[in-house]
């Protein structure tokens, strides 16, 4: 059974070994597919459930005055909202790509640790159960924001354990799983598959694997510090027993702006996978974008303070975080370049992963520009805190934790299934998100501007008629996320049966390409040839 | 119906991307001081450089997409390096970001210069109102969101805030400092963070409890500017607005002799005694715009939130409990031994203990106010 697979010894399984009958196979399984699609679909609702939570802020939004929450309630929603998200519909978004396709791109047989694979995945359902039924205790669920600043995160006392404990659960399986994929694609890569030949998916996820191992015990140490202050005396964060309120945001921020790139270094990765697929040409700069993404990597870890240019900093401190702040626009820059150079002169098809791909380049550009406004210290004086910043933000996480997301599942969607999904409601599903998306979240860079700071249930009548027009956006974005669902359980049902290459001349592209549609529940049970390997990696294809 | 029409107009606007709204402001501010349009040029030079990059990238970007598509350039060229290209476009954004980050430094050496101010502003963050102290003068006042904007923004309040003016953007006491003076904010918060934020100013800058961080503002030209707590405080984190009432100076100085006046008249009403049914009068008053937030208008409070005070223990039980904790604080409440005068604390502590059928009797004087505050040492 699946319990005694050894990944590396592959001689006792026939490939029509197939996974355990009855609904415990989704319970027990370490087949990397299955985990892999175990944690998508948990991504999918969780994506469902805070965005409930979004459109329940937007509804509160439509206009001024209080028409449906209690403002407590609202700041629950934004909190949980931005947890939930995070760490519950992006972040095992891409684990669950990570699973499926790291296997299959490098030529392993399956992830190095199946059992942990198993247990990181279910112990991220219990934390985010845990985090989830803070909704229904009395005083509700956390209401300081998703960055839980003390004094206001310990004013609300009763459900700091529950978020403390969810966030080290939640910590405890994505340090697994980045263990998990490290081991794995530095041990199993296929003869032939040198690091300088792996895609690009890999070597993204690769490196934010390190990251978050870098990034996430920092986060846990400093929630645990909240936990302490609030139920055990101490005093870390309050000034009254010698420790600093603003203690806890360096330590945050230490965690939360890797974090960013946690999220968007595997977006990248899926985005350098899919562009050269669409553009008939492999992509630009192969090497610049592994070295690229190691930069940002780097100096994601010493930027953190640009979240608190308002907390009256040393001077020196202010000025070297807008410099090093800026740094990170050059690698990103140089990134956004290739993906262009990787177009011009292709021969470019637009099947919907290239649509959402160039909706994200897009966006994610944008968002860029923002960013780099930000990194202005003086001007965040006025941009900090305001709706300016929540654009900014949306410009570049919903874009990138999403859109890529699309791209992908549409992408490899065909290739699990072994049906071709339907690409009108696929279409359809892209420009109503992609207007939604513009509907939503420009007009809140101007609102920002004008004055509207953030995280409020209720504003002046100026703010009126630029709130509407996002809360229309914001239902139109979440709406046309049903599409996608449907979409998907139309393509799982059946369809148009997809090739083996499913994309042309997207043979030459990778080693997923070369299985069957849809693959056997356990591939590359004998790595593949390493011409092969040699053939979809070498940057020298000819292409006719 | 007004919903309606304002949803018709929401929809025209998001479709036409036409600008109705007589009040709309789509940019920053230029502001009224030196520090804000210094702010506001960077920005534009920000967006503008980030316009013309946008050009370049979105062009090329759309370019392929026409010119490369498949129907039109069915071969595609195989080029996939070009290290020149690739060290100049690593380059060229290195030298534009010196280009934004040289008045970028300048101007945040000027922020932070506080030196030489003509007057100190000292700021304090309360859940959920501000309080302003001259400090140079000896005397300070609290600042909340006015009655008739509370009333609106209670849910269901029945109120149209179309119709309240400047909903929300009002306070009862706005900070009053002279035009053309160099004015230096200390901030500090009594609670949990806030952030003091007037966009006209050109800056916020966080209060946050145990320390104070500092800003300044020199403000050129006589007006009424608004702003909001910027630092997510609470339950009531958008209903904490901060209101300047820039004068000349002499009407600075009038207003300052006049506000002297109206705290010695108040330190006199201090000394003698209340009657029951002023203090109820006046205990109201004080009870809606200082406890009101938390234990709501009826007193029954938040149920897991914020306790009741209609027919609760403390407000019905040992009076003195009673006046320790309102001036001390408890939990999450602060005190307010320093926010509010002796009457008023007398009053609210009266109105506590006799509305919402508490119905004790009780009356508390303005002079035993007086006497808790000496022996706690205020
Ligand atoms: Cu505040």
């Amino acid at each position: 059974m699946a319990f005694v697979t050894n990944p590396l010894d592959n001689h006792d399984h026939g490939h029509d070994h197939g996974p355990a009958k009855g609904w415990t196979r989704w319970i027990i399984t370490t087949n990397h597919k299955d985990i892999g699609t175990l944690y998508l679909f948990f991504a999918l609702a969780m994506l469902f459930v805070g965005g409930s939570f979004a459109l329940t802020i937007r509804s509160e939004l439509f206009q001024p005055g209080l028409q449906f929450v209690d403002p407590e309630f609202f700041n629950s929603m934004t909190t949980m909202h931005a947890l939930i998200m995070v760490f519950g519909a992006v972040m095992p978004a891409f684990v669950g790509f990570a699973n499926w396709m790291i296997p299959m791109m490098i030529g392993a047989p399956d992830m190095a640790l199946p059992r942990m694979n198993n247990m990181s995945f279910w112990v991220l359902v219990f934390a985010g159960i845990l985090l989830l039924s803070t909704l229904f205790m009395e005083g509700g669920a956390p209401a300081a924001g998703w960055t839980l600043y003390p004094p206001l995160s310990i004013q609300a006392a009763h459900n700091i354990p529950f978020v403390v404990f969810s966030v080290h659960l939640l910590g405890v399986s994505s340090i697994m799983g980045s263990i998990n994929i490290i081991v794995t694609i530095l041990n199993m890569r296929a003869p032939g598959m040198t690091l300088m030949k792996m895609p690009l998916f890999v070597w993204t996820w690769l490196i934010t694997a390190f990251l978050l191992i870098f990034a996430l015990p920092v986060f846990a140490a400093a929630v645990t510090m909240l936990l302490t202050d609030a139920h055990f005396g101490t005093s870390f964060f309050n000034a009254a027993g010698g420790g600093d309120p603003v203690l806890y945001q360096h330590l945050f921020w230490f965690f939360g702006h890797p974090e960013v790139y946690i999220i968007v270094l595997p977006a990248f990765g899926l985005v350098s996978t899919i562009v050269p697929t669409f553009s008939r040409k492999p992509l630009f700069g192969y090497t610049s974008m592994v070295y690229a993404t190691g930069s940002i990597a780097f100096l994601s870890m010493i930027v953190w303070a640009h979240h608190q240019f308002t907390v009256g900093m040393p001077l020196i401190a202010e000025l070297y975080f807008i410099y090093a702040t800026c740094l990170i626009a050059v690698p990103t820059a140089v990134k956004i370049f290739n993906w262009i150079a990787t177009m011009w002169q292709g021969s470019i098809t637009l099947e919907t992963p290239m649509l959402f791909s160039l909706g994200f380049i897009f966006a994610f550009t944008i968002g860029g520009f923002t960013g780099l406004m930000l990194a202005m210290a003086p001007a965040d004086f006025q941009y900090h805190d305001s709706y300016f910043v929540v654009a900014h933000f949306h410009y570049t996480l919903v874009v990138g934790g999403t859109f890529p997301v699309f791209a992908a599942a549409y992408y490899w969607l065909p290739k699990w299934t072994g049906y071709m999904y339907d690409e009108k409601l696929a279409k359809m599903h892209f420009w109503l998100s992609f207007m939604g998306f513009n509907l939503t979240f420009m007009p809140q860079h101007f609102l920002g501007l004008a004055g509207m700071p953030r995280r409020i249930p209720d504003y002046a009548i100026q703010f009126a008629d630029f709130n509407m027009m996002s809360s229309i956006g914001a239902f139109i974005l979440g709406f046309s996320q049903l599409i996608f669902v449907y979409t998907i359980i139309k393509c799982i049902r059946g369809g148009e049966p997809a090739s083996d290459e499913v994309w042309e001349g997207a043979q030459n592209m990778g080693l997923e390409w070369h299985l069957p549609s849809p693959p056997p529940y356990h591939t590359f049970e004998t790595p593949p040839d390493p011409q092969l390997i040699d053939r979809v990696t070498t940057v020298e294809v000819t292409m006719e | 119906m007004n919903t309606l029409r304002q949803l018709i107009a929401g929809l025209i606007l998001s479709s036409l991307g036409t600008v109705v709204h007589a009040d709309y402001k789509l940019n920053m501010p230029v502001g009224v001081t030196e520090l804000s349009r210094e702010t506001y040029d960077l920005h534009m030079l920000v967006i503008y450089i980030c316009a013309g990059i946008g050009l370049i990238v979105f062009g090329a970007m759309f370019y392929s997409i026409y010119a490369f598509r498949q129907s039109k350039h069915p071969f595609p060229n195989n080029f996939h390096e070009n290290a020149k290209l690739e060290i100049l476009w690593s380059i060229i954004p290195f030298i534009i970001l010196i280009i934004m980050v040289y008045p970028a430094t300048e101007l945040t050496i000027k922020h932070y210069d506080t030196k030489d101010a003509d007057m100190t502003i000292k700021v304090t963050g309360y859940q959920w109102r501000w309080r302003y102290d001259y400090v140079d003068e000896g005397f300070g006042f609290m600042s909340s969101l006015t009655a008739e904007s509370n009333a609106a923004r209670q849910m269901d309040s029945g109120i149209n805030p179309q119709r309240v003016q400047n909903y929300l953007q009002d306070v009862d006491y706005p900070l009053v400092i002279p035009v053309d003076t160099k004015v230096r904010f200390l901030m500090t918060s009594a609670d949990v963070l806030h952030a003091w934020w007037v966009p006209d100013f050109g800056w916020k800058r966080d209060a946050i409890p145990g320390f104070i961080t500092d800003a300044w503002a020199k403000v050129d030209k006589i007006g009424i500017y608004r702003g909001a707590c910027a630092e997510l405080c609470g339950r009531d984190h958008g209903f904490m607005p901060v209101v300047v009432d820039v004068r000349s100076k002499e009407d600075y100085e009038s207003w300052l002799a006049e506000k002297k006046a109206v705290l010695e008249e108040e330190n006199a009403k201090s000394d003698r005694t209340w009657s029951k049914n002023e203090l109820m009068v006046k205990g109201e008053d004080v009870y809606l715009t200082s406890c009101a937030g938390c234990h709501q208008p009826n007193g029954e409070g938040i149920k897991g939130s914020f306790p009741s005070i209609k027919g609760s223990d403390i407000a019905t039980g040992d009076l003195d409990e009673h006046i320790e904790l309102v001036l001390e604080g408890q939990g999450m409440m602060s005190g307010f031994a320093e926010s509010l005068s002796p009457v008023e604390l007398a009053a609210a502590i009266t109105y506590q203990r006799n509305a919402f059928d508490n119905d004790t009797g009780d009356i508390v004087q303005p002079t035993t106010i007086k006497d808790w505050l000496d022996d706690l040492g205020y």
